[in-house]
Parts: structure tokens; C-alpha cells; sequence
């Protein structure tokens, strides 16, 4: 108990320190997973706009089989992608086993089935006359899906900030594609799998601390908005 | 509205930076080697290094041996130093590598519990120790996954003539530093090379209880991936790199490096296969 606690002092004492080191494994962190949950968001909610809103044949089957990437294991995505970037795979040439960018690619994998699923969720639990009434007042498609997006936008929120929790927590396809190279594809998860590996459990609880402290400033700051929306439109 | 438009907007140009940002070319090279001269230090300490004389830089992938081999046969990096013999001369008698060469030994250790519960420290080859460890039936965790110390230790009990499949025989399944680890917490024995058993001794409840039979050496080999297979290897920068870690300068910093005034690898570049 006592060294759990030296080690998580001398962590935050690491942290505050400005370790260049440590904050560029942090670096690394966000650039991938912001950049997967950018490339990700706008065609995961019009998947789930569309599934929630259109009727056509197969949507039952498409909507069971997006559950089901739910419980995908990580390393499985990044084994197949591995298998696919690698040289001797069909995407060799691309060059990118071993990069951000494959570590991204990886990332939008997994998050893409939760933002389409938690996002069809949302528009199903939207008001129907929203669209209705956007459609009567002249709303083309394209504005009639802004609409709706801003009446749900809260639900949506929480779709993104799940989302961003799955990915930038993730460790297995981020160590199969991106390889925990130093500076280049090393990133808080895979840092602290290669850190308790050398028994440094310093660095790694320290690494630890910034996902904890980030993911309570997500929620946090969620859960503010969402009781401020609620006071306006009741005026309470 | 308009906000939300921004912050897309804002969002690809962030990305197809970060994408471009993978693309730009300086001179690196990506070297696959295994957990032992990673997590040891070792391979920090020699790029240091080698940073002084080249402008090339080397990406380290750590990974066991079976995983490196793997990666230099699909050409996912341009070389590979790994420390399994028998495997590396398949490695290079199917063309999947060029260029062999010694680097450094060190050897490979037998640890365990501080009470020493099987006697090991009274054998006197580690055949004998291991064959204790199984008669008394204490617990022996093997790596099981496919790394150079994996297949060493089998390689070991195939010496002794018997299948570990005695009850305390576990396999982790991990790297050498969560293997020395496991080992502690659960008062087991295992085999360790010297350069992580020096790096961690000071964290585990555990001791050293043979050491120094000829059989348990360990040695390094550096081989480039073939450029007949893979063509767009950087052969010419992985090249430079072989040829400074067994040359003079590279040579003389394995031998300086040590950890608490030990000296972990001994440098040895003197036989060249092929």
C-alpha cells in the first residue's frame, strides 16, 4: 500500500515536472485518437441517421452485425490489419505498418461500429416531429439531418466522448500496427504495457494518471452541459 | 452551425497533417530485435551513439525472437538482431535474410525463489538443475512464446532427455520482465538472460541459483532483410548500421555499457556466417 502510494506521488511529481518524454508519449496519444474520431464522426452519424430513419431491406442484419463489432477484441482488429498492411499483405505497398497513420486507421475500426450505434440510439429516441417539421418549413435532407443532429446533439456527445474513451484506452491494435516505436508510434497505452515490462511502474502509473484525469474532464464537462441545457429549457 | 463546420474543417486539415507527417522521408532504418536488449537498455544506449556519426535514424521495434524473424521474412523492417542460432541459420539458408553476423553473447541465467526450495544452486550443469526442478516438482514458468530464451530453454530440456510437463511447469505466454516478475510474486523458478535478470534483480524477491555453464550461452546475430525479396528495404542504411555495431566504435560501446558497474553484453563480432 505504501508503495502504491510513493509510486503514484512520484508520478504526478514526473508529470507536473514537464517530463518531455512522457508528454510526448502523451502527444502521440491524442494526435491518433482525435484524428480517428474526426475521420470517423461524419459517416458513422449519417450511417446511424440513415439506419434510424430509412426502412430497406437488410437494415435488421446490418444493424445486429454493428453490435456485434462492439465486441470485437482490439488485437483482432489489430491483427487483421496487420495482416494487411503488412509487406507480404495485400496493402504493403502503402507503406504504413509501423506508422501513425496505421494506428489511426486501426483506431477508426473501433470506434466507428459504437459512434453508428450509440448515434442510431439517439436519432431513434428523437422527437419524430423535429424532422417532420423541418421538412414542412422546406429543409432539404442535407438540413433536415443538421437539425435533428442539433436536437440530439447531447446524446451525440456522449457518443464521441465513449467513443474517444475506447480508442485512446485501447493497447492491442495500437501495439500490433504501430509497433511502440520511441517518438514515433509509442503512445500511453502501449508505453505502459512496455513500462511494467521493464518493472518501471513509475512511468506507467504516472501514464495511467493522464487517462484517468482526462477521462474525468470529459465527463465531467459532459455532465455540465447536459444539467445547463436541462435548467434552460426548463427555466429552472 | 457554422461552428460545428469550422471545427470539421479544422478536423481534416488536422488529420491529413498528421497523415502527411508519417509521410516525410529522412533516412530511418527499422531494426526488430528482441525484449532483452531493449528493455535492458542496451539499444538506447547504443543509438545514442550511433546519432553522433549518422544522420540515419534507427526505429526499434522490441519484440521476441520468432515475431523479429517474422518481420524481417514479410519485409516489415530492414534488419533484425535476434539471439536463437538454430533459427537464424534457417532464417538465412532460406534466403530470407543476408549477412550474418556476430555481435555480442551474454548468457542466459537460472533463477528462483531465495529459498532455493529445489537446491539448484548445488548443481553443478544446468541439466542437473533443471532435472531438480522437475523432481521435486517445484514451479518453473517458461516464456512459451516462441522468443530466443523460449527456445533455448526447450532446446534445454531436450538435452535432458524429457518433456516439461511436470505439474509447476507454466507457460506466461510474455516478455522476459513480466516473466521475471510473475516468477517473484509466485515464488517460481525460471530462465533468464543476464542483461533483464541485472536490469529488474533489484525489484524481484528472487535470486540467482546457476549461472556460467557453457551451455547457457547466449549469442546476438544482426542479418539484413533480403533486398532480392524486398526491394524497397533500405538496405544501404540498414548496411551502415550492421557494419558500425560490429565494427570498432560499436563494439567498444556494447562493452562500456553496464548497469550498477555490471557489464551486461560482451562484444564478440569475430565470426561471420556467409
Amino acid at each position: 500500500m505504501n508503495d502504491l502510494w510513493t509510486t503514484c506521488v512520484t508520478a504526478i511529481i514526473q508529470l507536473l515536472s514537464g517530463d518531455p518524454l512522457l508528454w510526448g508519449i502523451v502527444g502521440v496519444s491524442f494526435s491518433v485518437s482525435v484524428s480517428a474520431l474526426l475521420v470517423a464522426l461524419l459517416p458513422a452519424l449519417s450511417a446511424g441517421f440513415v439506419l434510424a430513419y430509412f426502412r430497406f431491406p437488410g437494415r435488421w442484419i446490418a444493424i445486429s452485425l454493428l453490435n456485434s463489432l462492439l465486441a470485437v477484441p482490439t488485437v483482432v482488429v489489430g491483427l487483421v490489419l496487420y495482416m494487411l498492411l503488412s509487406r507480404a499483405g495485400p496493402l504493403g505497398d502503402l507503406n504504413l505498418l509501423f506508422t501513425q497513420p496505421a494506428m489511426i486507421i486501426g483506431q477508426i475500426l473501433l470506434c466507428f461500429p459504437l459512434l453508428v450505434a450509440m448515434s442510431l440510439t439517439a436519432f431513434q429516441a428523437a422527437d419524430h416531429r423535429v424532422l417532420e417539421t423541418a421538412k414542412t418549413l422546406g429543409a432539404n435532407p442535407w438540413q433536415a439531418f443538421v437539425t435533428l443532429i442539433f436536437e440530439v446533439r447531447f446524446a451525440l456527445l456522449a457518443a464521441v466522448v465513449a467513443a474517444f474513451g475506447r480508442i485512446i484506452a485501447e493497447v492491442g491494435s495500437a501495439m500490433m500496427v504501430g509497433g511502440n516505436i520511441l517518438h514515433h508510434t509509442r503512445n500511453i497505452t502501449t508505453a505502459i504495457a512496455l513500462e511494467t515490462g521493464k518493472g518501471e511502474f513509475v512511468q506507467g502509473v504516472a501514464l495511467g494518471i493522464v487517462l484517468l484525469v482526462l477521462a474525468l474532464v470529459l465527463n465531467v464537462s459532459l455532465g455540465w452541459m447536459q444539467s445547463r441545457s436541462r435548467v434552460l429549457r426548463h427555466g429552472t | 452551425m457554422r461552428y460545428i463546420q469550422l471545427l470539421l474543417k479544422r478536423g481534416a486539415l488536422a488529420t491529413a497533417l498528421v497523415l502527411l507527417s508519417g509521410l516525410v522521408l529522412a533516412d530511418s532504418i527499422r531494426l526488430a530485435t528482441t525484449t532483452s536488449t531493449y528493455n535492458s537498455g542496451l539499444m538506447g544506449y547504443l543509438l545514442s551513439h550511433y546519432a553522433k556519426v549518422s544522420n540515419t535514424e534507427v526505429q526499434v521495434i522490441s519484440v521476441g525472437t520468432g515475431k523479429a524473424l517474422k518481420m524481417a521474412e514479410n519485409g516489415d523492417v530492414d534488419l533484425v538482431m535476434t539471439h536463437a542460432p538454430v533459427a537464424e541459420a534457417h532464417f538465412i539458408d532460406q534466403g530470407f535474410g543476408i549477412e550474418a553476423q556476430r555481435v555480442m553473447h551474454n548468457d542466459f541465467v537460472l533463477v528462483g525463489p531465495k529459498d532455493d526450495k529445489a537446491q539448484v544452486s548445488g548443481a553443478r550443469t544446468v541439466t542437473q538443475g533443471l532435472s531438480l526442478i522437475m523432481a521435486t516438482n517445484q514451479q518453473f514458468i517458461s516464456r512459451g512464446d516462441d522468443s530466443g530464451t523460449h527456445k533455448k530453454e526447450l532446446q534445454l530440456w531436450q538435452h535432458l532427455g524429457a518433456l516439461p510437463t511436470f505439474d509447476g511447469y507454466f507457460e506466461s505466454g510474455r516478455g522476459m520482465g513480466h516473466s521475471l516478475q510473475m516468477a517473484s510474486e509466485i515464488g517460481a523458478y525460471t530462465m533468464s538472460d543476464r542483461g533483464t535478470w541485472l536490469a529488474l534483480k533489484n525489484k524481484l524477491e528472487l535470486r540467482l541459483v546457476l549461472e556460467s555453464d557453457p551451455r547457457l550461452i547466449n549469442p546476438y546475430q544482426v542479418m539484413l532483410v533480403n533486398p532480392k525479396r524486398h526491394g524497397h528495404a533500405n538496405i544501404n542504411s540498414a548496411r551502415q548500421f550492421a557494419k558500425w555495431l560490429v565494427g570498432a566504435a560499436g563494439q567498444e560501446a556494447i562493452g562500456n555499457f553496464r548497469i550498477d558497474d555490471e557489464v551486461l553484453f560482451v562484444p564478440s563480432a569475430r565470426s561471420i556466417i556467409q
